[in-house]
């Protein structure tokens, strides 16, 4: 077998990496937000059908891991624990690429009392206190397919956003479900448009998550969520959470109906975090970003292997 | 035939797409965070010599090509089609125009192709990177200059043209990049 010890990544990008970890740790240090530890092997997992998780065996039993420290954050937050972060390992499977590693460094958090947009202006002071201040674009998800399709992305039928996508894109496939249409305009058409430091927020409902669900200055149901993007490369995925036990859990049921329409595995939901909901998890906003992918920005790779010591093998 | 995923998708591949054998070129892996993941396909149609980009739901999968790269050495013309020969077999495979198409320039008996095979019959031919060929037809060599730089056409033994510097004459051997056309030097003879 031919071998390749060697690591991914160069050592002088290892040691900027490593100043990378000790800078974001001092910026929370600095804003009293405590550092937690939390699981990344656990007997529940996330339902969410885009996101597979890693199976293992522990104890004899099927134990996962994690593809986030969401829902131990929010048991945290439930018990009192205040402004919490995680910087570590997250895993995700069959998520292989230029920009895309089974096993990342995930840096979470989230910060009682704020909402998405307090929250988007604490990301972008942690950001540029790691890299060069930039302008900064935010706008609405509405927007952009405004801008670009001149399509109301809360409103548009199947047939006519199907439409749309098939005209910028030769897909190989069919769906009936709007959201993979708006996926793949975004991906395909929208992130390679944003070049420089874009905050996109309000995002369609069907695809909130655990962020809270509002109405928008023009009666769309949207949801509270937020990404941040730096030329085209998204960095990270924010909720103002969504705090109602029952609503989560119908978005759960939800999930596990559509693994089970599409054929995915089955994943019952985790009970322990919608006992936290209900027990009276504080009112916060929380953000997940790809710190490989940060990094990956501040070293000017295009290619994730290069920011890691060893990518998957 | 078997079948290979999107996430196995690998440059070299050979798949079939709406009835045609294709070539993976590229396969990227496009995923939001939250959201269908999808793979946007670089592929090279062998019939046609066409690139397609083609996006994919992560997870779908094409059904594999029966289409294999052999070294073949390069027979004779028979006027209709191009004869090659499997050395290990010995086996004969004929190629018609299509699939010998631009290599045809390249051709010279007895150098070894790479020669596709589609369901076992030849799709494409790939000549050897380098050849070397005689010039056939070219202005009168200049002697000894070798300085200026300068270039002229020349007529080689397959009938493809290129330029080649102006000290070259008629029965030299000029060995040339098939995929660029370019002149690359003087053979240096015993191959």
């Amino acid at each position: 077998m031919k071998t390749q010890w060697q690591p991914s990544a160069d050592i002088s990008t290892l040691k900027t990496r490593a100043e990378f970890l000790a800078k974001i740790r001092q910026f929370f240090h600095d804003q009293n937000v405590l550092e937690v530890d939390t699981p990344v092997l656990a007997s529940f997992t996330v339902t969410d059908p885009n996101i597979e998780s890693i199976a293992a065996t522990c104890n004899g039993k099927t134990a996962y891991l994690q593809t986030s420290p969401e829902f131990f954050m929010k048991r945290l937050l439930a018990a009192g624990s205040g402004d919490i972060y995680y910087l570590g390992k997250s895993f995700r499977d069959e998520e292989f690429g230029a920009k895309h590693n089974p096993e990342f460094t995930m840096l979470e958090w989230y910060r009682v009392g704020y909402n998405d947009h307090q929250l988007i202006e604490n990301t972008l002071e942690l950001i540029f206190s790691l890299l060069p201040e930039a302008p900064v674009t935010k706008l609405s998800y509405k927007s952009l397919f405004e801008k670009h399709f001149n399509v109301n992305p809360h409103t548009v039928s199947v047939n006519k956003i199907k439409m749309i996508a098939q005209q910028y894109c030769d897909v190989q496939f069919d769906s009936d479900d709007v959201d993979v249409w708006l996926n793949l305009l975004f991906t395909h058409v929208i992130e390679p448009a944003m070049q420089g430091w874009f905050v996109v927020y309000d995002f369609p409902e069907s695809q909130g998550a655990l962020a809270k669900k509002a109405i928008n200055e023009d009666g769309d149901v949207i949801a509270k969520r937020f990404e941040i993007y730096c030329d085209g490369l998204e960095l990270g995925n924010g909720y103002w959470e969504l705090t109602d036990a029952k609503e989560q859990r119908q978005r759960f049921e939800n999930d596990v109906r559509q693994r089970k329409l599409h054929g995915y595995r089955d994943i019952h939901y985790d009970e322990n975090i919608l006992a936290a909901l209900d027990s009276g998890m504080p009112e916060c906003a929380g953000i997940a970003m790809g710190v490989d992918r940060l990094l990956m920005i501040k070293t000017k790779k295009l290619i994730i292997n290069d920011v890691i010591s060893f990518v998957f093998e | 035939m078997a079948s290979f995923s999107t996430n196995e998708f690998r440059g070299g591949m050979k798949v079939m797409l709406d009835g045609d054998p294709c070539s993976i070129l590229e396969n990227e892996y496009v995923k939001p965070g939250k959201g269908q993941a999808f793979n946007r396909v670089k592929l090279r149609n062998l019939a046609t010599g066409r690139v397609l980009e083609k996006t994919f739901k992560s997870g779908d999968s094409l059904e594999a090509a029966d289409v294999v790269d052999q070294d073949m050495e390069y027979l004779y013309n028979d006027g209709e089609f191009w004869h090659f020969m499997d050395p290990a077999s010995y086996e004969q495979h004929a190629a018609d125009e299509k699939a010998v198409g631009e290599s045809i320039k390249w051709l010279k008996e007895q150098d070894v192709c790479v020669v596709t095979l589609y369901n076992g019959s030849p799709l494409v031919i790939t000549p050897p990177n380098h050849v070397e060929l005689e010039i056939t037809e070219t202005d009168p060599g200049i002697k000894g200059d070798t300085a200026t730089g300068g270039t002229k056409p020349a007529t080689l033994s397959t009938g493809a043209v290129i330029k080649v510097p102006l000290f070259m004459s008629i029965g030299e051997i000029v060995r040339v990049d098939t995929r660029t056309g370019e002149y690359l030097g003087r053979a240096t003879g015993g191959k």
